[in-house]
């Protein structure tokens, strides 16, 4: 029986969200909360991995209370248990000091119930970053996987996993001992619609919620913003593409003129 | 074995929360069903929330609850072209405790009462939308999602499932509403500078006003438009009967961008920014509309049981009020384990001595009556304002002068005849 803990977090949507034009930093008032989408995506394939070779999933975030909704979400999603580390003694963290914080309450999760697999988004889309997951496998010790498209197989027997990792020209296979990491791209599920049950259970559920003082072992200056070295210098809002050329016509003309707009650049078919 | 509730309730606007709420507080197990992302989501009304009716449910809601403006200021104009008269009444009473009612956006107000009714014990499941009744031996048992594994059971569903209410339609409760049943609202939130709306309202910080408009908000199709002041938004709208719409064959929005560049209107709105844009179908058929709102294991609530004062433009306080009713009669229900329609059909008892049963009786031909009669927006609304202008023009002609332009501008002695009856007959359907 697999334990796989799902790593997650709250996040504002950013396909919706305003920037402050002034200080280019985000208006998060303006967005609402949701799931990460990538972590969406790591749940969904921890509770495919339970449904296929048996076991529980766990689910871990850091936040404020609010979070509690992400975790609801996966609950909908099939996951069984949910853990949120809560304080304010996390805030202010940078990617060093969060994956020093859900390590140690991973740690903690594992002493209740050692854990075979730990995935995790590839990335926030608030942070964009892809820091926190091998964070977490460095502290942890345990081999990072990361841009997972693919599981092939888990053996918790012979203590290995098989999995294609996407690459820039294709994607590699590649297979590492157990326990281990995974950070997930979006293409490795599609998200299934939560059965009504699952629903109904999630609207029930109450995580399991730990502040710092639950944790041990915890080095207080690794957490939070004492815990963070990143240092932002500068944010700048990315300048808008320009150029570009728009092509009219019928969907037949279009492609004879992409065509030959094509076929006209040499270089690349040199 | 899919789980049972004591009770399903389908749709968490203001009628469903409220039954829900009602429910959970006293201590039966209920399922708030909602197919919005959450609720308010998907519910659009013009935002005057009334106070008694919701503080039947929680005292001193204002106190915590997302709202915009107390309305200190009712306004009613009648409007032509470039010219309104206007009513209008303002009680500084109406701005301080208990209050009287309230502007509101319904995604934050929704929310919150919905939270309400969790707090009381009620699960709230949302993105979930309820496709049938399960129907066993002539009774209703539950609901069929459109989740896997969805159906769900219960001794009594509560359909709050709004204006188009496909479960009641499917049990045969109500036909398909006919276009001059329900009013088609397309309404816009702009927002603008908190000191400018207080400035062109004439109001303090904390005070609201609401704008009905009369006439040619509607170009003369049986509706009106409004206005109404949010804390830092307007919002604006017109509703007019579907049947209106189709007759003079206008598009909804053509109307709304009609309002918004009329030079009566334009003012009040200038230098704001749409934010959002809302539309949606409010039940207007009234009392000879209202369906069957009990059957075995069922209930019907709110604006999916045609409950709206259209002349009063009152919907949210009677969706309440029913959802309240609904829950007081499947508490009594549960206490003697019968959930039958003789039994639920209390219900509707409830309702129709209640002040809902009472004001859509006394309007009950109003609405229809305009609708017939088309003269009274199209006519004599601009005949009011041309009597208004010539009385109050200083031009030098006499005031008997004047009344007896007025009294021939009122057309023949058959014309006059026809308004006094026409006036007789309006008053009938508004007693």
């Amino acid at each position: 029986m697999l334990h796989i803990v799902a790593c997650i977090k709250q996040v504002p949507d950013t396909k919706i969200i305003k920037m402050n034009p002034k200080t280019n930093t985000m208006d998060r008032a303006s967005a609402p909360a949701i799931l990460n989408p990538y972590d969406a995506h790591a749940v969904e394939e921890a509770v495919r991995l339970k449904k296929k070779y048996g076991g529980t999933v766990s689910v871990l975030t850091m936040g404020p209370p609010p979070a509690v909704k992400a975790i609801k979400k996966c609950i909908e999603l099939g996951a069984d248990e949910g853990y949120m580390i809560s304080d304010r003694a996390f805030a202010g963290a940078d990617t060093l000091a969060t994956s020093y914080a859900l390590t140690k309450a991973l740690e903690k999760i594992a002493k209740q119930r050692p854990i075979d697999l730990v995935i995790c988004g590839k990335m926030t889309i608030d942070g964009d970053t892809g820091q926190v997951g091998p964070g977490i496998a460095r502290r942890l010790n345990i081999p990072p996987l990361t841009g997972v498209k693919k599981v092939v197989e888990i053996n918790k027997e012979k203590g290995y996993a098989i999995v294609h990792r996407k690459l820039e020209d294709g994607y590699e296979v590649v297979q590492s001992t157990l326990p281990c990491l995974f950070t997930v791209e979006k293409d490795i599920n599609d998200i299934s619609f939560a059965p009504l049950p699952n629903m109904i259970k999630a609207a029930r559920y109450q995580p399991t919620i730990w502040t710092a003082d639950d944790l041990e072992d915890v080095d207080r200056k690794q957490l939070g913003l004492k815990g963070s070295p990143t240092i932002v210098s500068k944010v700048w809002a990315p300048p808008k593409p320009e150029g570009g050329e728009l092509l009219e016509g019928s969907t037949k003309e279009k492609v004879e003129q992409l065509l030959s707009l094509v076929l006209a650049k040499k270089e690349l078919f040199q | 074995m899919p789980e049972k509730f004591d009770c399903i309730v389908v749709g968490a606007g203001p009628a469903g929360t409220a039954c829900a709420y009602e429910l959970a507080k006293a201590g039966v197990n209920v399922l708030l069903l909602e197919r919005g992302e959450y609720p308010g989501a998907k519910n659009v009304m013009g935002g005057v929330l009334y106070r008694k009716m919701m503080e039947d449910i929680i005292p001193e809601f204002y106190k915590e609850a997302p709202l915009e403006r107390p309305i200190v200021e009712q306004r009613f104009m009648m409007m032509d072209k470039e010219s309104a008269i206007t009513f209008s009444y303002k009680g500084l009473e109406w701005g301080r405790e208990p209050y009287n009612n309230f502007t509101v956006l319904r995604a934050k107000f929704d929310q919150w009462f919905a939270e309400k009714a969790v707090e009381q014990g009620a699960l709230l499941v949302c993105e979930t939308v309820a496709v049938e009744c399960i129907v066993e031996n002539g009774r209703v048992v539950g609901v069929r999602t459109d989740r896997p594994d969805g159906d769900i059971y219960a001794d009594v569903v509560v359909l709050a499932d709004g204006v188009n209410s496909l479960l009641a339609k499917q049990l045969g409760f109500h036909r398909e509403w006919r276009p001059d049943e329900v009013a088609l609202a397309t309404m816009e939130i702009l927002k603008l500078d908190k000191t400018v709306i207080e400035d062109r309202f004439n109001l303090e910080p904390n005070q609201g006003c609401t704008i009905e408009i009369f006439g040619d908000a509607t170009k003369g199709i049986v509706g009106t438009g409004f206005l109404y002041t949010n804390k830092d938004t307007l919002s604006i709208g017109v509703g007019t009967l579907l049947s209106g719409l189709i007759k003079h064959k206008m598009k909804p929005y053509d109307l709304l961008e009609y309002v918004k560049n009329h030079p009566m209107i334009r003012p009040y709105i200038q230098g704001s920014e749409p934010v959002e844009y809302l539309a949606h179908l409010i039940p207007e058929g009234g009392y000879h509309s209202i369906p069957k709102v009990a059957g075995n294991g069922v209930l019907v609530v709110g604006d999916a049981a045609q409950l709206v004062n259209a002349i009063h433009r009152e919907g949210s306080n009677m969706a309440m009020t029913s959802g309240r009713l609904a829950a007081e009669t499947i508490i009594m229900a549960k206490a003697q384990n019968d959930f039958s329609e003789s039994m639920l059909d209390q219900y509707r008892m409830k309702l129709m001595e209640s002040f809902i049963g009472q004001d859509l009786k006394k309007y009950k031909d109003a609405t229809h009556h305009f609708e017939r009669f088309p003269q009274y927006f199209e006519q004599y609304i601009p005949m009011m304002n041309r009597a208004a202008s010539q009385m109050f023009t200083v031009d030098g002609a006499s005031k008997w002068e004047k009344q007896q332009k007025i009294w021939r501008d009122l057309g023949s002695a058959k014309q006059k005849f026809k308004l006094a009856r026409d006036m007789m007959k309006a008053w009938k359907v508004m007693k």
